[in-house]
């Protein structure tokens, strides 16, 4: 499949991929994170079966410390 | 009212936003110096009063409602609410992300912008802008204070004043300027 990550394109071998998939993959191990798919927000206790499909905008923030 | 929300801020109100809402629970000490808008002869004082003081002196007209707390999900809905922008001025990472988590589930259509990632110095050609939807994101994004990378004015100064520019950008919008000749 072939998304949009981070307003980047970038094609992974899986069709669908869920959250949990899509950050080890790209091996962010942050914990505090913020993660949209299309614009809407995916809470934490859903990365483990929300699914990212081909042609999907997806935004990871990572948060840290600081201000 | 830190490094981001002291700055950014001052920034609105020398730019003539009219109200700003702030909130904050703690009180200005000499570590704060090094790059909140803040005077050695504040240290001690709640930061809330301090600012309202400062934005004050800078520009009287614009109204300050100062709120001395600890804000929390319920603070930052019922807070803000009236608010056209809402900029997260956070240091800690757990409530930048209470934040972006209760805006953009609870508040839709209020723009947020957060300033994530401006420790240390040099480096300014990292620190960038993107928007997602409602959500804007000012700073280099990686860029986490500890002991060896504290955070400084400079880098600080330049997302703050990139969040007040991105609030400015979102208000004035609709903006036209007045045509002097036809």
């Amino acid at each position: 499949m072939k998304i949009n990550l981070n307003n980047r394109e970038e094609v992974f071998e899986p069709d669908l991929m869920s959250i949990t998939e899509l950050l080890a993959a790209k091996t962010f191990t942050f914990k505090m994170l913020v993660v949209k798919i299309n614009g809407e927000l995916v809470k934490r206790n859903e990365y483990d079966h929300k699914v990212v499909k081909d042609g999907d905008d997806v935004m990871v923030l990572h948060l840290i410390t600081g201000g | 009212m830190w490094g981001l929300g002291s700055n950014c801020a001052v920034a609105l109100a020398r730019c003539g936003v009219g109200k700003l809402v702030i909130a904050d629970y703690d009180i200005v000490t000499l570590q704060n110096l090094n790059r909140q808008y803040y005077f050695h002869d504040q240290i001690g004082r709640l930061k809330v009063h301090a600012l309202r003081e400062n934005i004050g002196r800078i520009n009287p007209l614009v109204k300050v409602k100062a709120f001395d707390l600890k804000l929390c999900v319920s603070d930052v809905i019922e807070l803000f609410a009236g608010c056209d922008v809402i900029v997260e001025a956070f240091d800690k990472a757990t409530m930048k992300q209470m934040i972006i988590e209760t805006v953009l589930t609870q508040m839709h259509g209020k723009f947020l912008v957060t300033g994530i990632g401006m420790a240390g110095w040099g480096k300014s050609d990292i620190i960038h802008c993107r928007k997602s939807d409602q959500l804007i994101i000012c700073g280099d994004e990686v860029s986490e204070v500890s002991d060896e990378l504290p955070v400084l004015a400079p880098r600080v100064g330049m997302v703050a004043n990139m969040q007040a520019n991105e609030v400015l950008g979102i208000l004035l919008n609709d903006f036209r300027p007045l045509q002097s000749e036809e």
